[in-house]
């Protein structure tokens, strides 16, 4: 395997600088940002790695708890603002939050114990980036769903109240719209479990095959991460779609969109 | 007997109001646009948040399921609504097809209707297909939001002649919201107006249709 140098990683860093030169000079208004996630990128990353190095010696179930704690707050936070309209208060958080937990956790923990088999299951070095890849998929379908779930009851409100009128319950009358919701937070891993290794190779199966891995072994993990995210996505994204068209109607089955606001 | 009675009901931070339909009697609700007809309607169909009782038959609406309650108290909007892409696909919950037929053939439409697309009718027979829509759930009180605004003369007929027959034939307490005062005094028995957001009854004719 040959490790990179901090001169290496300059050298790639002069492409950035020359884009963010180009962008200046076109007036694109980009540079600014590009050299802010640029930068955002070393940093974050030479912190992870800091803290993954203590976590990986350390190997204490409390620490590795707190960095998974992070992990899901932080992703919380990332579907709630992505959301165009999103529930008042605690709900659009807890609901995207406590989905992802559900299925991302959960399907962790599956891995872990049942599939890859790890001593002790919790084990940093497959338990943080297992749940890292899970979370941020998981992330991308339930913010998906849930946005479109909520931006379709606000356009579509006369439909739904006019299945409600005819004696339709909350359930079968807000049901396509939930299905269609369901649909859209799935299709990104759908697509990508079609076209992985012709379109692209996956990033997790290149980093092992860069870091010298034998081709077969990395495809065999990259297969089951390719299911675990599938799992884990479409059980996130269910979650959050019940949850989520279920506070969107009161006990009399009325729809209740003044639980919603927009940005 | 199913009279429909409302006691001190409030919808949407309006004054109280009473008032009641007996079975089969048909009142008309009149007002200027923006003076909470609609919401009257909406919220009698227990559609939006009111204070105050609704009884139908004696019986008060929490009694009943929303679902339930809104299937007996039918009301129709003034612009209809079709969620799926074929006519048919609206009527699959009811079982009333003998009925159905009837009430097709008599506002001249062919049985066929049922294969149609939705997105070809037109806003007349849409609303024509939205009263049958409703009359299918065998509602026990109407509740009808300008029914006839969008229809041509000769299908103001049929349709007020559709209505009242199943009024009359069911002992339907009904609610007509219209704007024109020749209607009202077709359709309905006792006048209503809707005037700084207090309901009122116009006149006593009591000449029940």
């Amino acid at each position: 395997m040959i490790t990179l140098s901090y001169l290496d990683l300059g050298a790639a860093s002069l492409l950035v600088l020359a884009l963010a030169g180009i962008s200046f000079k076109m007036r694109l208004g980009l540079h600014n940002q590009l050299l802010i996630s640029a930068s955002r990128t070393v940093i974050q990353l030479l912190l992870v790695g800091m803290v993954l190095r203590e976590l990986f010696k350390t190997s204490q179930l409390g620490w590795i708890m707190l960095m998974a704690f992070v992990m899901l707050t932080v992703a919380g936070r990332a579907v709630q603002s992505r959301q165009k309209r999103r529930l008042k208060g605690l709900w659009g958080y807890g609901i995207g939050t406590s989905s992802m937990f559900i299925s991302s956790f959960a399907v962790t923990f599956f891995a872990l114990t049942a599939v890859v088999s790890v001593t002790p299951w919790y084990m940093p070095q497959y338990a943080i980036p297992l749940l890292g890849m899970l979370l941020g998929n998981t992330m991308n379908g339930v913010s998906l769903a849930m946005n479109q779930l909520t931006q379709t009851a606000w356009q579509q409100k006369a439909f739904i109240e006019q299945r409600l009128l005819l004696g339709q319950d909350r359930v079968q009358a807000i049901s396509d719209i939930r299905s269609d919701s369901i649909r859209t937070g799935m299709i990104p891993i759908i697509n990508s479990m079609a076209t992985c290794g012709i379109v692209s190779l996956p990033g997790m199966m290149t980093g092992q095959i860069l870091a010298g891995s034998p081709p077969y072994e990395a495809v065999k993990y990259q297969i089951m991460i390719m299911f675990l995210i599938a799992a884990g996505t479409g059980f996130g994204v269910m979650a959050s779609v019940f949850l989520t068209s279920k506070h969107l109607f009161d006990e009399r089955h009325r729809l209740c969109l003044d639980r919603l606001k927009s940005d | 007997m199913s009279q429909l009675r409302i006691e001190s009901l409030s919808y949407m931070g309006r004054p109280p109001v009473d008032f009641f339909i007996n079975d089969g009697e048909c009142i008309s609700l009149s007002g200027p646009s923006g003076s909470g007809k609609s919401l009257l309607l909406r919220a009698l169909a227990d559609l939006d948040e009111y204070q105050g009782r609704i009884y139908l038959d004696q019986k008060e609406c929490h009694e009943f399921s929303a679902p339930q309650w809104r299937k007996q108290v039918g009301l129709l909007m003034a612009e209809s609504c079709w969620w799926f892409d074929s006519v048919g696909d609206h009527f699959e919950f009811s079982e009333n097809s003998k009925a159905i037929n009837g009430w097709l053939s008599q506002l001249d439409f062919n049985p066929d209707v049922m294969n149609w697309q939705v997105n070809r009718l037109s806003t007349g027979e849409k609303q024509r297909l939205a009263i049958i829509r409703l009359l299918a759930n065998r509602p026990k009180a109407l509740l009808l939001d300008e029914p006839t605004a969008s229809l041509d003369k000769r299908n103001i007929e049929k349709v007020e002649d559709l209505l009242t027959e199943y009024r009359k034939k069911n002992s339907a307490p009904t609610i007509w919201v219209s704007h024109d005062p020749e209607q009202e005094k077709r359709i309905a028995s006792r006048h209503y107006r809707i005037k700084d957001d207090l309901i009122i009854e116009e006149g006593h004719d009591r000449s029940s249709r």
